[in-house]
């Protein structure tokens, strides 16, 4: 919300204030039995600029993903609003991309078609579409799975295809819903260090949702702290730890542990025993 | 990989001997039990009496109708179930407006129509045809409905974010999505057509194996009953498998222990 910029230490870069997603004053109410309405988020004012990466954490049921789908246009917020490039999010709109913790890839199309499902949907060109593909398949080292079918490929590289279907519709934002929670523990160390790399090198924007506190800290350029329901946001911790590229080595940062144990008091860890795995991952 | 093929060697050598000794019963079986012509016929028996109605009785002409009735009613059955299906899959309101009454014609022996419809239309091919498309309508609307309906949202809402149409959503994920379902119902259908077919036949005409089994039940020609049954097989045995290859072809991408369920 207040528009300082961050420095990352390691290049002296100061990011862009340019705002790429922002939330004003997000409410969302849902109709609960019996007339009455479960609030699932309150309030929720956050914005994140141009290149930045910003993790949510919080607990289970506590309105994460409801704002990813008010970010990806999926939910109208019942209060305030959700803009991307400034723009007032009326309903889905090619600017967001968001991918999820199942990987929705079509089982009756080859990786290639899977890689192109969404900018076919937004009707780009055949040719547009097949090199925008073979050049996401080839920076994942995916080129030679083209044309094998999703039940051929491992959990993880489905995963890299659906980051691939994301990232090919060149958004200005991506929202990644628990992206790596379905895959082991080894794969998922790759899987973040593609993604980090990934979004610095195309210097994308990008809401994490995640349970996991190491894969908060080590990804992200900052981590909001979500309360129970009704969500709001209740901290705001600032990583200043050089390389956000490479979350192996970030991992390994003295103050890592800080932040963590930062996070695990913020989320009351002691009385809320489902974070202790994701904590220790 | 070799584990398949040996199980697909041995179970064909197993198959085969089935086939030899079922043959051999019923050539010697019948004698050496005492059980009358007129009851079970020996195979060599019912083979002349084949050979017979291929030269004499038309029997050619007779299966060829039945076939063509066949297909009729399963094409025309199988597009009006899916039809049903995608419609009443999509449209919540359309499936609570009309589900009593599918139920009750779900529930309703389909056969039961055949009389009805010769009522109506006479002895022409066009009863028969009526009671195949009644009787493959279910399964199919029934299979299509599900898979619509079974289509996970979160796919949905995936094409959605990426600012999909309506057409596009059904397009690109619920018609895929709902064709291995659709072909499991068009499997039960391919059978179920010869079923109601044989029926209308059974009932009223003087064309198709169904006629040629009352005509042989009324002259006491068990043979001849043996032979349109036999035929009726061939008929519906064809049918199932021309649905497999179709299957095969659209759902190649399906891994294949999917598919081997035969």
């Amino acid at each position: 919300m207040r528009g300082q910029g961050i420095v990352c230490l390691d290049e002296f870069w100061v990011m862009s204030d340019l705002v790429r997603l922002e939330y004003r004053n997000v409410t969302m109410r849902f109709a609960a039995g019996s007339g009455k309405a479960l609030v699932a988020v309150e309030r929720v004012s956050l914005a994140v600029r141009d290149g930045e990466v910003v993790s949510l954490i919080g607990p289970s049921g506590c309105g994460k993903s409801t704002l990813l789908n008010i970010g990806s246009g999926l939910y109208t917020p019942s209060d305030g609003a959700a803009f991307v490039d400034g723009e007032r999010v009326q309903g889905p709109n090619a600017h967001v991309a968001f991918m999820l913790q199942k990987d929705l890839l079509l089982p009756w199309r080859t990786v290639l078609e899977n890689v192109m499902f969404g900018v076919e949907i937004q009707r780009l060109g055949l040719l547009e579409r097949k090199r925008r593909a073979q050049a996401l398949l080839e920076n994942f080292n995916l080129a030679e799975f083209a044309g094998h079918y999703p039940h051929q490929l491992s959990g993880g590289m489905r995963q890299r295809v659906a980051l691939a279907r994301t990232l090919a519709v060149d958004p200005s934002v991506l929202l990644l819903d628990e992206p790596f929670s379905a895959v082991d523990a080894q794969t998922r160390m790759v899987l973040q260090r593609e993604l980090a790399q990934t979004l610095k090198r195309a210097g994308k924007t990008a809401l994490l949702i995640t349970h996991d506190l190491l894969e908060a800290v080590t990804l992200s350029d900052r981590v909001l702290v979500m309360s129970r329901r009704p969500g709001r946001i209740i901290d705001e911790i600032r990583v200043e730890l050089p390389q956000r590229e490479d979350p192996i080595a970030r991992r390994h940062a003295p103050r890592v542990n800080g932040y963590v144990a930062r996070l695990m008091d913020r989320l009351d860890i002691r009385q809320a025993d489902e974070y202790a795995a994701g904590a220790s991952a | 990989m070799n584990r398949n093929s040996w199980l697909v060697r041995r179970g064909t050598a197993a198959s085969l001997a089935l086939l030899l000794v079922v043959l051999a019963g019923w050539q010697w079986g019948p004698g050496v039990l005492g059980i009358p012509v007129f009851i079970i016929p020996p195979l060599s028996a019912v083979f002349e009496e084949f050979l017979r109605m291929l030269a004499v009785s038309g029997l050619m002409t007779h299966t060829g109708v039945t076939a063509a009735e066949v297909i009729a009613g399963f094409l025309l059955g199988s597009l009006l179930g899916a039809f049903f299906g995608y419609v009443l899959g999509m449209s919540p309101t359309a499936e609570f407006a009309l589900s009593p009454y599918i139920l009750a014609l779900q529930i309703a022996p389909k056969v039961a129509f055949a009389p009805l419809f010769i009522l109506w239309m006479g002895f022409t091919v066009y009863p028969k045809i009526l009671v195949a498309i009644l009787i493959v309508f279910f399964p199919v609307m029934v299979n299509v409905m599900t898979a619509i309906r079974n289509v996970d949202p979160d796919l949905i809402n995936l094409a959605r974010a990426f600012t999909a149409t309506r057409a596009q959503i059904f397009w690109k994920i619920e018609f895929p999505a709902s064709l291995p379902p659709l072909f499991a119902g068009l499997r039960i259908a391919s059978t179920l057509a010869v079923v109601g077919v044989v029926v209308g036949e059974l009932v009223g005409g003087n064309l198709g194996l169904g006629y040629l089994l009352a005509f042989g039940e009324g002259q006491a020609n068990t043979a001849m009953v043996f032979v349109a049954i036999l035929m009726l097989t061939v008929v519906g045995g064809i049918a199932y498998l021309a649905v497999i290859v179709v299957e095969q072809r659209v759902l190649h991408y399906l891994p294949p222990r999917a598919l081997s369920g035969v």
